[in-house]
C-alpha cells in the first residue's frame, strides 16, 4: 500500500486509478481528481507525503498555531481558556486535577487570565481528556466551533482523512466533516487556533478551503436545502411536462382543444399507432425513472420497513398505468375486445403534476419557518472585545465569558452580559416585543442580538453561544414546532392507517368494477383503481396540524411570545380563566412614589424635597423609591448633614438646618407632632394599599408622601382585552383584602384572591381547575412556579435573559401582560387553522376516494380522470400548506388595540 | 363466473389479504444497542424510514441514539420524540444525537413530523 500524495487516502498501487512519474518516483492516486490536482503542482503535494518528508527535512505544516505535523513526538504546549474560575484556591483544583492526568508533565494556571497552560505528550494524553478533567473539576473550557467550506470533496473517503487530519491540530477539539453540504464543523480553542491554522490543515490534505462560513450562513442550511430541493424538483416537474405533451397528443388525438384534428394518428395506419404508443411507452417511462424516481426510491424504502407513505400510492398508481398500458399494446389479445388500450399519459402527466406539487409545497414550507430565520438573522457577526487592553474585534463564536465587550452607538449587541461602565439605551424590541428602548447602566443585564442606540458602555460577556437568549429563544421555538399537539396524536393514528386502507380500497374498486362494471370492465377497473390510488392524499392529513404549528408557534415568537410546545398552544386556546399574581406581573413590583400631598403652609415641591433628601442615605426600598420620584421631577436634593435611621419607625435628620422627620404614626407620636391635619388623608392612601409616611420639618407637619408598587402601563389595557375576549380574570395576591380590592378596581378586576401565601397559590389554582375550565395562572417564574407548573397552562413573565423558565408553558419576554391576550389569540387562530386543514384534508379524502371509485358513475355517468386526480392531490397538499402560511399574516386584533 | 374472474377475484382478496398482514399485522424484531463505557447507542439511518425502527434498550441507562439523514426528502427533515419532548431537525448527511434516559419500561414511539416515518425504542 502506498498513499496517495494528494488527498492522502491509502491506495494499492495495482488498483490506483492514476499514477504519475516524478523526479524519478512513481505516486498512486485515488482518482482522476487527484491526478489533475497533482499535473498542477505536483511539488506542492511531494512535500507533503510521507515519501517526500525527508526532503524537506524539518517540513511543518504551515501555520504555528497548528505547529505539530502527523508525525511529531514530544510535549505539546496548550493554553486552555478557563470558565468559572473565580476564586484563587480553584487555581489548585484545577493545578491537581490536570497534573493527575497520565501524560501530563507541567500544568500552570494563571487566575487573573482564567487560562491553563498544559505540556502534556501527545501520545499518552489527549485534549478532549484534559477538558473532561476540567469540566470534572467543575469548571469549564472555553471553546468556540467554526464551520469552514471545503471546495469539491468527491469521495467519501476523503472526509475521514481530513477529519483525522484536522484532529491532529492542537487546539481542535472536534471535527466533521459532512459530505452532504462539504462543510466541516470544527470546535476549538479560539486562542489555540485560529481560522488560518485550520486552513493550512485542511489545505495540507490537498482540498482547498474555500470560506469560513458565518453562523448566519448556516442557519441558512435549511433554505439552501429547501431551494437545493426546489429545483432539483422544478427540473424533474419540466422535463415530465415536456415529455407529457407529445404522450398527450398521442393518447388524445380527437380532442378538438388541443386543435389538431388528425395530424397525428387520425388517418395513421394501426403499425404507426403502435409505434407512436411505443414510443410513448419509452418516453412515460423516462419520466418514471427520471422525475418520478424519489416516489419509487421513496416507495421501496417505506416498504422495507414495513410501512407505506405517498410515495407508495403514486408509485403503485403510475407503474399499475404503465405495466397495464404495455401489456396492452404488446399483447392485446390477453384482454377482452376493446379494453387493450393504452394510457401511459396517465403516468407522466400525474407525475408531472404531482413533483410541480410538492415543488410548490416546498417553497411555502420554506415560508412558514421564516420566523426562525429572521431570529437567527438577528445574531451579531462580530464583537469588539478587549484583550490584553486592545479593542480587537472578532467572530462572535470566540466571544468567551468573562470577556469585556465593547458596545458602540449604533452597534448590535453580541452576546448576553451585564453593563460594567457606560450606559445608553437599549432597543430590545426584536427579541422582547417591547416597542420602546430600555435604559440600561451599570449593573444591567443585556441581551444579545439587541440594538444599542446612542450611548455607548463596556459589558462582561456571561453567556456565549448556545447560551445566549438568543440561542435559547430559537431552541426553544424549534421545539415547539418539533412538538406535537395533543390533536396531532390522533391524526398519527389514523395516518398509520391511512395508505394500506387506500390500496386495499383499490383493489376493491378494481374488483368491483371487474366483476360488476360495464363492458369494457377491465378498462374501466384498471382506470379506477389507478385513480383511487392517486387521489388519495395522506400528506394533507399529516401536514395540517405540524405546518399551522410551526406557523403559529413562529408567529408567537416574533412577539417575544414563547410557547413550549404544541399542547401549551392547544390548551391556551381553550383557557377560560386567567389568573394573574399581582406582584410583578400586573404590578411593577417595585415601589414608586405616587403621592405627594402637602399640609397647609407647605407646598408640594418643598414637601418632596425635604422628604427626599432626608432619604437619601437610607438604602431602604421605599425611601429609594421617594428619592428617585424627586430626582424625576427634576428636583434638587441636598446630602442631609445629619442621619439617624430609626428601625420601625422612619429617619430622623437634618437638612440644611432644618430637623426633618420621615416616618409611621409612631415616630410622629414619640416626637409629638400633630398629625390630625393630614391624617384622613393617610388613611385613605392606605386604603388604596400604598405606603403613606408623614414628613414633619422643625416640629410641624409638612404634609405625606406616598409610595406604592405601581401598575405596569399596559396591564389595565392587557386585563381588559382579555376580558372582552370573554376571559374571566382573577387577581391572585397575598395582600390583605382591602388592599387587593383596591388594586383590582383599579385595573378592572371584579374577582379577588386575597390573602394567599405565596406557598399556597398553587392550591388556589388547584381549586379553580375543579371548575372543569382550562386555567392560565401568570406570573414569575420563580416565586410562582408550582403554580405555573399546577395550571393548565402557565405563563411566566420574562426576567432578561432567562428565558427557558422551566415552570412555564408560554414565556412573556417583553414582560407585558398584553403578551397574554396575544398568546392566546395566537393559539386560537392556529388551532382554527389547523382545524380547517385537517377538516379540509379529511373531507378531500373521503369525498375524493369514493369518487375516484366510481360512487357516481351508476347515477350520473361521471368517472374522474386519472389526471385529474393527480391534479386535485397535488392541489390539496398545497392548500394545506398555504393554509399554514396565512398566519403569517395574522394580526391580533385586541392586541393592535391596545399598542395605538 | 368463468375461471378468469375466479382467478382475479380470488387474486384481489389475496392481495388485501397480504396489505392486511405485511403492513399492520407484521411484528418487527427490535436491535438490541451495543453499550460502550455506560452509554446506549446505536446509529439510526433515515431513508425512507429509521433503519433499524426498533430499538431494544436497557432502563435506567442514558441512551444516544445517532440519526444520519441520507436523502433530501423533507419528509423526514425531523424526528420527533413525543412522550419525552424532544425532537430535531436532521440535517442532509449530518448526524443528529438524541440523548435520554429512560426511566421506565415501555416503549418511546419516534416518528417524522407527519407521522409517516415511525420507529420505538423498547425498554426492558
Amino acid at each position: 500500500m502506498t498513499t496517495d500524495p494528494v488527498c492522502g487516502m491509502s491506495v494499492d498501487p495495482a488498483e490506483s486509478v492514476a499514477n504519475r512519474k516524478h523526479q524519478g518516483q512513481t505516486y498512486y492516486f485515488c482518482s482522476e481528481d487527484c491526478a489533475r490536482k497533482f499535473d498542477a503542482n505536483p511539488e506542492s503535494y511531494i512535500q507533503r507525503s510521507p515519501e517526500g518528508n525527508h526532503r524537506q527535512k524539518g517540513f511543518r505544516a504551515a501555520s504555528l498555531n497548528t505547529g505539530v505535523a502527523d508525525d511529531m513526538v514530544g510535549p505539546v504546549h496548550v493554553e486552555l481558556p478557563l470558565v468559572g474560575l473565580d476564586c484563587a484556591t480553584c487555581v489548585q483544583t484545577v493545578e491537581r486535577a490536570l497534573g493527575d492526568v497520565d501524560g501530563v508533565q507541567e500544568v500552570h494556571v494563571n487566575f487573573p487570565l482564567s487560562t491553563a497552560h498544559v505540556v502534556y505528550e501527545q501520545e499518552r494524553a489527549t485534549l478532549p481528556q484534559l477538558i473532561d478533567t476540567v469540566k470534572q473539576a467543575g469548571y469549564d473550557v472555553g471553546v468556540a466551533d467554526m464551520r469552514v467550506q471545503i471546495e469539491a470533496l468527491h469521495c467519501a473517503s476523503c472526509v475521514q482523512t481530513i477529519e483525522t487530519k484536522l484532529l491532529q491540530v492542537p487546539g481542535i477539539l472536534e471535527a466533521t466533516v459532512n459530505p452532504g453540504t462539504d462543510i466541516a464543523h470544527i470546535s476549538y480553542l479560539p486562542k489555540q487556533v485560529d481560522f488560518a491554522g485550520i486552513r493550512s490543515a485542511i489545505n495540507s490534505t490537498g482540498y482547498e478551503t474555500v470560506k469560513r462560513v458565518e453562523e448566519a450562513e448556516t442557519v441558512d442550511d435549511e433554505t439552501t436545502a429547501h431551494q437545493r430541493e426546489y429545483k432539483s424538483l422544478m427540473r424533474k416537474f419540466w422535463f415530465a411536462t415536456a415529455v407529457s405533451i407529445p404522450v398527450m397528443l398521442v393518447a388524445y388525438p380527437e380532442l378538438p382543444w388541443l386543435y389538431l384534428p388528425n395530424l397525428f394518428v387520425g388517418e395513421a395506419s394501426e403499425a404507426l399507432i403502435r409505434s407512436l404508443f411505443a414510443l410513448s411507452g419509452l418516453a412515460a417511462l423516462a419520466v418514471m425513472a427520471y422525475s418520478g424516481r424519489q416516489f419509487f426510491t421513496g416507495a421501496l424504502a417505506a416498504f422495507r420497513h414495513h410501512s407505506a407513505d405517498m410515495n407508495t400510492l403514486i408509485a403503485l398508481g403510475t407503474s399499475a398505468a404503465w405495466i397495464y398500458s404495455t401489456v396492452a399494446l404488446i399483447i392485446p389479445t390477453l384482454f377482452p375486445e376493446g379494453t387493450a388500450t393504452p394510457f401511459y399519459d396517465v403516468a407522466a402527466v400525474v407525475t408531472a403534476l404531482v413533483v410541480l406539487g410538492q415543488a410548490l409545497e416546498v417553497r411555502a414550507k420554506g415560508q412558514t419557518s421564516q420566523a426562525i430565520r429572521k431570529l437567527l438573522d438577528l445574531q451579531a457577526k462580530t464583537a469588539r472585545v478587549l484583550r490584553d487592553g486592545q479593542e480587537v474585534e472578532i467572530p462572535v463564536e470566540e466571544v468567551l465569558v468573562g470577556d469585556i465587550v465593547v458596545v458602540r452607538p449604533g452597534d448590535k449587541i453580541p452576546v448576553d452580559g451585564e453593563i460594567v461602565e457606560g450606559r445608553s439605551a437599549v432597543d430590545e424590541s426584536m427579541v422582547t416585543g417591547e416597542s420602546l428602548p430600555v435604559d440600561k447602566e451599570s449593573g444591567d443585564e443585556v441581551i444579545g442580538a439587541t440594538v444599542n442606540t446612542t450611548g455607548s458602555f463596556k459589558f462582561s460577556a456571561t453567556k456565549v453561544g448556545k447560551d445566549t437568549a438568543l440561542a435559547q429563544i430559537v431552541k426553544l421555538v424549534q421545539d415547539a414546532m418539533g412538538s406535537k399537539a395533543p390533536i396531532a396524536r390522533l391524526v398519527d393514528v389514523v395516518s398509520g392507517y391511512f395508505v394500506p386502507t387506500v390500496m386495499i380500497t383499490a383493489v376493491l374498486t378494481f374488483l368491483i368494477w371487474f366483476n360488476f362494471g360495464p363492458s369494457p370492465a377491465l378498462a374501466f377497473a384498471v382506470v379506477t383503481a389507478v385513480t383511487v390510488l392517486i387521489i388519495a392524499c395522506p400528506c394533507a392529513v399529516g401536514m395540517a396540524v405540524p405546518m399551522s404549528l410551526v406557523a403559529g408557534v413562529g408567529k408567537g415568537a416574533e412577539h417575544g411570545v414563547l410557547i413550549r410546545n404544541g399542547e401549551a398552544l392547544q390548551t391556551a386556546s381553550k383557557l377560560k380563566t386567567i389568573v394573574l399574581d399581582k406582584t410583578g406581573t400586573i404590578t411593577k413590583g417595585k415601589p414608586e412614589l405616587t403621592d405627594t400631598l402637602p399640609a397647609p403652609g407647605f407646598d408640594a415641591a418643598t414637601l418632596l424635597r425635604y422628604a427626599a433628601s432626608a432619604d437619601i442615605l437610607s438604602e431602604h426600598p421605599l425611601a429609594q423609591a421617594i428619592v428617585n420620584g424627586a430626582r424625576s421631577q427634576g428636583i434638587d436634593l441636598v446630602e442631609p448633614e445629619q442621619f439617624d435611621a430609626i428601625p420601625g419607625h422612619g429617619v430622623d435628620t437634618r437638612v440644611e438646618g432644618r430637623r426633618v422627620f420621615v416616618g409611621n404614626i409612631k415616630l410622629m407620636r414619640r416626637e409629638g407632632i400633630e398629625v390630625s391635619a393630614v391624617e384622613s388623608e393617610l388613611e385613605r392612601l392606605q386604603g388604596d394599599g400604598k405606603t403613606a409616611m408623614y414628613v414633619a420639618v422643625d416640629g410641624q407637619m409638612a404634609g405625606v408622601v406616598a409610595v406604592a408598587d405601581t401598575i405596569k402601563e399596559d396591564s389595565i389595557q392587557a386585563i381588559q382585552v382579555m376580558q372582552e375576549m370573554g376571559l374571566q380574570v382573577i387577581m391572585l395576591t397575598g395582600d390583605n383584602e382591602r388592599t387587593g380590592q383596591a388594586i383590582a378596581r383599579l385595573v378592572g378586576i371584579d374577582r379577588v384572591l386575597a390573602e394567599v401565601l405565596p406557598k399556597d397559590k398553587a392550591q388556589e389554582v388547584h381549586m379553580l381547575k375543579q371548575g372543569g375550565e382550562k386555567v392560565g395562572m401568570v406570573g414569575d417564574g420563580i416565586n410562582d412556579a408550582p403554580a405555573l407548573v399546577e395550571a393548565d397552562v402557565g405563563f411566566a413573565i420574562g426576567t432578561g435573559t432567562d428565558v427557558a423558565i422551566e415552570a412555564s408553558d408560554i414565556t412573556l419576554m417583553s414582560g407585558s401582560l398584553k403578551g397574554v391576550p396575544y398568546a392566546i389569540e395566537v393559539s386560537r387562530a392556529t388551532m382554527r387553522n389547523a382545524k380547517q386543514s385537517l377538516f379540509g384534508a379529511f373531507m378531500y379524502n373521503s369525498l375524493g376516494i369514493p369518487i375516484a371509485a366510481g360512487l357516481l358513475f351508476p347515477f350520473f355517468g361521471v368517472l374522474l380522470s386519472p389526471i385529474i386526480a393527480g391534479a386535485a392531490m397535488a392541489a390539496s397538499s398545497v392548500t394545506v400548506v398555504s393554509n399554514a402560511n396565512r398566519l403569517r399574516f395574522f394580526k391580533a386584533k385586541s392586541f393592535k388595540e391596545v399598542t395605538t | 363466473m368463468n375461471a378468469t374472474q375466479i382467478i382475479v377475484n380470488l387474486s384481489g382478496l389475496i392481495i388485501i389479504a397480504w396489505v392486511v398482514w405485511y403492513f399492520w399485522m407484521y411484528r418487527k424484531e427490535g436491535v438490541q444497542v451495543v453499550e460502550t463505557s455506560g452509554v446506549q447507542e446505536a446509529v439510526i439511518r433515515v431513508k425512507g424510514g429509521y433503519d433499524p425502527d426498533v430499538i431494544v434498550v436497557k432502563r435506567g441507562k442514558p441512551v444516544r441514539l445517532h440519526f444520519n439523514r441520507q436523502e433530501s426528502a423533507m419528509c423526514s427533515e425531523m424526528v420527533v420524540f413525543d412522550q419525552i419532548d424532544q425532537s430535531a431537525k436532521l440535517p442532509e448527511g449530518e448526524t443528529v444525537t438524541i440523548e435520554f434516559t429512560p426511566e421506565k419500561r415501555g416503549e418511546i414511539p419516534f416518528q417524522c413530523q407527519m407521522g409517516m416515518l415511525r420507529g420505538k425504542v423498547i425498554v426492558q
